[in-house]
């Protein structure tokens, strides 16, 4: 796969999470215990041979940054190609990047020129799965395609919009795509990946970036349906389309079921993150844990039920967690209740409160905030 | 090379041969432990918390395993451009090699290495031991005395003195009487393995130490005996901590059992002195609906659908439906079949348990078993597998050399 360059777009829209995403973007929200959502599509890439990932960043990436430092836990801190960090061009005013991704890669045009990888992979960060890249490739080069993409008709995201929807006749070429369609007779989702040749992403991005247009997908991609080949290549696995916090409170509780944990963490590759060094997780006498998922680091003494804890969460004797998401290092005070509850990092809940939230509307407590 | 204050040298070559099968196929310090670490991971995070940047680890027996963990020493922050960890297996030289005949002549023949970085003092450490220890307090107090040797003591019970190096030592601190293995101790304080020298004295006795052909060419033997006799000025360090050998099937386990007291005398969560390892980015645990765990400690990558009381789950390992673990070490990517039970053992890494099968049941009446350790604990070797309907009795230890019978399709 050396001839395969893979880029991460961090421009999704990403309203939908609001407290999750207030201070960072969609690819450094904290997910299954240990992860954070671009852990997913960077393993993915690795793991499919690639060894020059460009990140495009637009904003609130200080908390990224913090995560994937020099790409050494997913072995791209290379002396030859590796990860690569593309900051869009910033605002004037707000300081913020402009999220568009046409308009960053036109501004990242050097790194795309440079990399002496024949094809690229563009993918966003927002499915959580464990995919095969270089199946999706060969495809690819067997077809002989302009542009592949990955699709999937498992993921139930016509649920939960935005989704894009395609159409592909039997030998799998994409005959229609729409975006949120309200009637729809395909149930093939757009999974935001696309390969094609360096050369043609340059041109569409020259192309429509001096045009004034946005997105790739969107605005370069959609209007050249009839011109380019357009094959789609199926993807079986598990999706998780973390688009809001309805889909992630339903994505994070799917991990729960052990087809799922298996599918995403043991299928095609092992899916890495940044490595904190806690202890193993201590039950002490007491403690009542089912159906959880519980990181390193985690002393429990109390009741854990379909939930799960990420690293270093402290359940005292007579704390109850019921069908939540506990974010590292939150401090429960003992006599904690809680259910249907999202705590972000770092929350502390004093003594003897009870918080109760709806599985459709999980109540979320902001990072470091004081209950 | 950059010149360094302190080196440590890490003996990391002996076989442990009182873990029996447990190091068959590594050496001792890679031996799994606590869950998700390897027994080295101690010292070497010792280092790296104190400081120690340079790091010498002296592998002879079986290193695979052992040179795979340790890589460039990125898990315990040691990869540095100048210093780091360094394996140091034995070599050529003009006038042919020798294995390392004994831990002082396996610090003799690395006398090159330890002279590049020209350090002032050099650390002795043992791969084989579980505590926290900053090195840094002790070099300091190594300093504050003037000593040319200091050694690193705990206080053990008298009736266990006959296993240890016991020092007798003044009021200052001073050691005045060293007795590797004695009959009637003195004194209840024994060595730890931990010594600091300065280096250009060590030099000097590891020098002289080989020239004597009748030397065992052994820090406790001889090195420490010698400069002793020749009045050096040696002192003892007082270490007040969790400190534990775990060279038998019994130590092993005792200290893995430890962990899982409510208030463990070793912590191993402590942001402060975290205990590196290589970690394989597993999974959170999932515990599942009819999972029943208490009193244990579990890893990354575990699949829990049984009950865990009372044992040391590592990482990747399974347990399935029904399942029964008690009192037990399961060691990583085990994978424990439905409604198997397994009562007081060891599991070696990789082994399969079949459904059904039961492990460490009391002996019938008149059923002859080989018992091989004090507890009575029952291990199995890695890589194997223990079929369907299987019974092990209690004490037993597994493994498929010494089974002759042992059938083919055992083995995972």
């Amino acid at each position: 796969m050396r001839d395969l360059l893979g880029i991460i777009d961090l421009a999704e829209p990403t309203e939908g999470l609001r407290e999750l995403t207030v201070h960072r973007t969609l690819g450094a929200v904290p997910f299954g215990g240990r992860y954070r959502v671009i852990d997913f599509t960077l393993s993915n890439l690795v793991n499919a041979g690639i060894r020059n990932v460009g990140i495009l960043l637009n904003d609130r990436f200080g908390p990224l940054l913090d995560h994937i430092k020099d790409g050494k836990e997913w072995d791209l801190n290379r002396q030859r190609d590796g990860m690569f960090l593309l900051p869009a061009p910033l605002r004037g005013d707000s300081g913020e990047g402009i999220s568009s991704n046409l308009i960053n890669l036109q501004h990242n045009r050097g790194y795309l020129e440079k990399s002496r990888q024949e094809y690229a992979v563009f993918s966003g960060c927002s499915m959580i799965t464990n995919l095969d890249y270089r199946a999706a490739f060969n495809y690819h080069l067997e077809k002989q395609a302009d542009i592949t993409v990955i699709y999937n008709q498992t993921a139930n995201l016509s649920a939960n919009p935005p989704y894009t929807a395609v159409v592909t006749d039997e030998k799998g070429r994409v005959m229609d795509i729409a975006l949120n369609p309200v009637q729809c007779t395909s149930r093939k989702v757009s999974l935001n990946m696309y390969i094609m040749r360096k050369d043609l992403l340059i041109n569409l991005v020259d192309h429509y970036s001096a045009r004034q247009k946005r997105d790739l997908f969107t605005d370069a991609i959609m209007p050249r349906l009839d011109e380019l080949k357009i094959y789609g290549f199926e993807h079986t696995g598990y999706v998780g389309a973390i688009n809001s916090l309805k889909s992630y409170y339903q994505h994070s509780m799917d991990l729960l079921k052990p087809e799922v944990w298996k599918d995403l963490f043991y299928t095609h590759g092992q899916i890495n993150t940044k490595v904190k060094h806690e202890a193993p997780v201590r039950y002490l006498e007491g403690s009542k844990v089912s159906n959880s998922l519980i990181a390193t680091g985690c002393t429990i003494e109390g009741t854990v039920e379909n939930s799960i804890l990420f690293r270093g969460v402290e359940v005292g004797p007579g704390v109850v967690i019921k069908d939540s998401i506990v974010m590292q290092k939150a401090k429960l005070g003992p006599g904690v209740s809680l259910r249907n509850v999202i705590l972000d990092k770092d929350v502390t809940i004093s003594e003897g409160k009870s918080l109760v939230g709806d599985p459709s509307f999980p109540l979320v407590i902001n990072k470091l905030a004081t209950v | 090379m950059q010149k360094k204050e302190v080196v440590a040298m890490l003996l990391a070559g002996g076989q442990g041969s009182r873990l029996g099968i447990l190091t068959k196929k590594l050496a001792k310090p890679a031996v799994p432990f606590g869950g998700k670490y390897r027994i080295i991971d101690f010292t070497l995070s010792n280092c790296s918390n104190s400081g120690i940047d340079s790091v010498g680890v002296l592998t002879q027996y079986r290193p695979l395993t052992l040179n795979a963990y340790i890589g460039i020493g990125s898990a315990w922050d040691l990869d540095r451009s100048g210093g780091g960890v360094s394996v140091l297996p034995p070599y050529v030289r003009e006038q042919g090699g020798e294995w390392y005949k004994g831990t002082a002549n396996a610090v003799y023949q690395n006398i090159d290495f330890i002279a590049q970085q020209n350090p002032e003092y050099v650390l002795i450490l043992s791969g084989d031991h579980i505590y926290k220890m900053d090195y840094s307090k002790m070099l300091s107090y190594h300093k504050s005395k003037g000593a040319v040797a200091t050694i690193a003591v705990i206080p053990v019970p008298w009736e266990e003195t006959h296993r240890f190096g016991v020092m007798k030592a003044d009021e200052n601190g001073r050691i005045v009487e060293f007795k590797e293995k004695p009959k009637v101790a003195k004194s209840n304080l024994a060595s730890m393995g931990v010594y600091i020298f300065n280096w250009k004295e060590l030099r000097s006795y590891l020098e002289a130490d080989e020239a004597d052909p009748n030397s065992s060419n052994d820090f406790g033997k001889n090195i420490i005996p010698n400069m002793l006799e020749a009045n050096e000025p040696m002192y003892a360090y007082a270490f007040k901590e969790y400190w534990k050998d775990v060279g038998t099937i019994d130590s092993l386990w005792e200290a893995n059992m430890d962990l899982l007291r409510k208030d463990p005398e070793l912590k191993l969560n402590d942001s402060k002195w975290k205990i590196f390892s290589l970690n394989q980015t597993l999974p959170p645990q999932l515990v599942g609906p009819g999972a029943d765990v208490q009193g244990s400690l579990l890893s990354d990558g575990c699949l829990v659908l049984g009950k865990v009381h009372h044992s040391v789950v590592f990482t990747g390992a399974q347990i399935g439906e029904g399942a029964e673990v008690i009192d037990s070490v399961i060691m990583p990517g085990v994978q424990i079949g439905r409604g198997a039970t397994v009562h007081k053992a060891i599991i070696g890494e990789n082994t399969i348990v079949e459904p059904g099968a039961k492990i460490g049941v009391p002996a019938k009446p008149g059923e002859n078993v080989e018992i091989s350790n004090e507890n009575g604990i029952t291990v199995i070797e890695d890589n194997v597998c223990v079929p369907q309907s299987m019974r092990i009795v209690q004490g037993t230890v597994l493994s498929v050399a010494a089974w002759p019978e042992f059938p083919e399709e055992w083995i995972s």
